[in-house]
């Protein structure tokens, strides 16, 4: 018998500590599975964020570095440009990306640094317990917005990819979404096209994850993954930015 | 005929594999794994045609698919 699908040996074999249907685990798994199809395993070094995948560095299969909270891609800066032959990666969620970090982000993308960042978007803060983050939609419920997000109150929901494809440093900036297998295959072809363009040294490639937090949205796994394609999707249009040939 | 295999002891019962079965085999188990979670189970292997739709939705790398 062939196996036709197996964990990747980048994963190593501590259970995630996500919550159930959290699809935290589907996004590591495929940048884990990028890394090992490109083939430099040896070459990686990840830098986990403050938030939900504080842990990351436990489960990643490579070097790992923890930053402050919002600092991954200044840290990841410094790494590659004492390391130019390695590969560097951030994977950030929403409130440390668009939020405490929205400097690092922003800089690390117009100066056009060599790395790859996976920034996971649930709309909300979940390690803390569901507060209002920059990403919450207009009218999401959260713990601090209990009667949903105003806008003329609390502003709007940040495009973090449109906002940075703006910038002429990035090289390649898309958005994708998990919530079901077919796009969860285009979301692992635009990780891995995120990783190519560093090794061919591009610069700057951000893949948006559009990700689930069934615990403080209140759902069900199921039903969080239809009010992410539902609500989600129209404020955050799926696709690519911006691509430099 | 494909071959699921299920690493109960990590499964923490989401159920989104299920959802994406085009084939419907899977359910949630009566057993308690020792973590309190009713994992995942193959109702009927024989029809598992090995599309591996659930072990690429399942967000703990649970499930392996030979064919």
């Amino acid at each position: 018998m062939a196996v036709v699908y197996e964990k990747t040996k980048m994963l190593t074999d501590k259970p995630l500590h996500y919550c159930p249907g959290c699809t935290h685990g589907i996004i590591h798994r495929l940048v884990a599975e990028a890394i090992d199809e490109l083939g430099v395993q040896d070459k990686a070094i990840g830098v986990a964020p403050v938030g939900c995948a504080v842990f990351a560095y436990d489960y990643f299969n490579c070097d790992m570095m923890e930053a402050a909270h919002g600092r991954a891609p200044a840290v990841a800066t410094g790494c590659k440009r004492v390391n130019p032959n390695n590969v560097v990666f951030t994977y950030q969620g929403d409130g440390d990306l668009a939020s405490i970090g929205a400097a690092e982000i922003t800089h690390a993308a117009t100066r056009g640094e060599n790395i790859t960042v996976i920034f996971v978007n649930n709309a909300i803060y979940g390690m803390t317990g569901g507060q209002m983050a920059p990403t919450t939609l207009p009218g999401q419920v959260t713990t601090t917005s209990p009667y949903g997000r105003d806008p003329n109150h609390c502003g709007y929901p940040i495009r973090v990819s449109e906002m940075l494809a703006t910038l002429d440093g990035p090289a390649y900036i898309a958005r994708v979404s998990v919530h079901d297998v077919k796009h969860i295959m285009e979301a692992k072809k635009a990780i891995k096209k995120a990783f190519q363009m560093q090794i061919e040294g591009k610069g700057f490639a951000l893949v948006e994850v559009l990700s689930s937090c069934p615990t403080n949205w209140g759902m069900t796994p199921q039903e969080a993954l239809k009010w992410l394609q539902e609500n989600m999707i129209p404020q955050y249009p799926l696709g690519v930015k911006k691509e430099v040939e | 005929m494909a071959k699921l295999t299920i690493a109960t002891e990590i499964c923490k019962g989401c159920g989104l594999c299920a959802d994406v079965c085009p084939k419907k085999l899977l359910a949630l188990s009566h057993d308690i794994n020792s973590k309190g979670y009713h994992p995942i189970a193959i109702t009927d292997q024989e029809k598992c045609i090995g599309c591996a739709f659930c072990a690429r939705m399942c967000p703990d790398a649970v499930i392996k698919v030979e064919k």
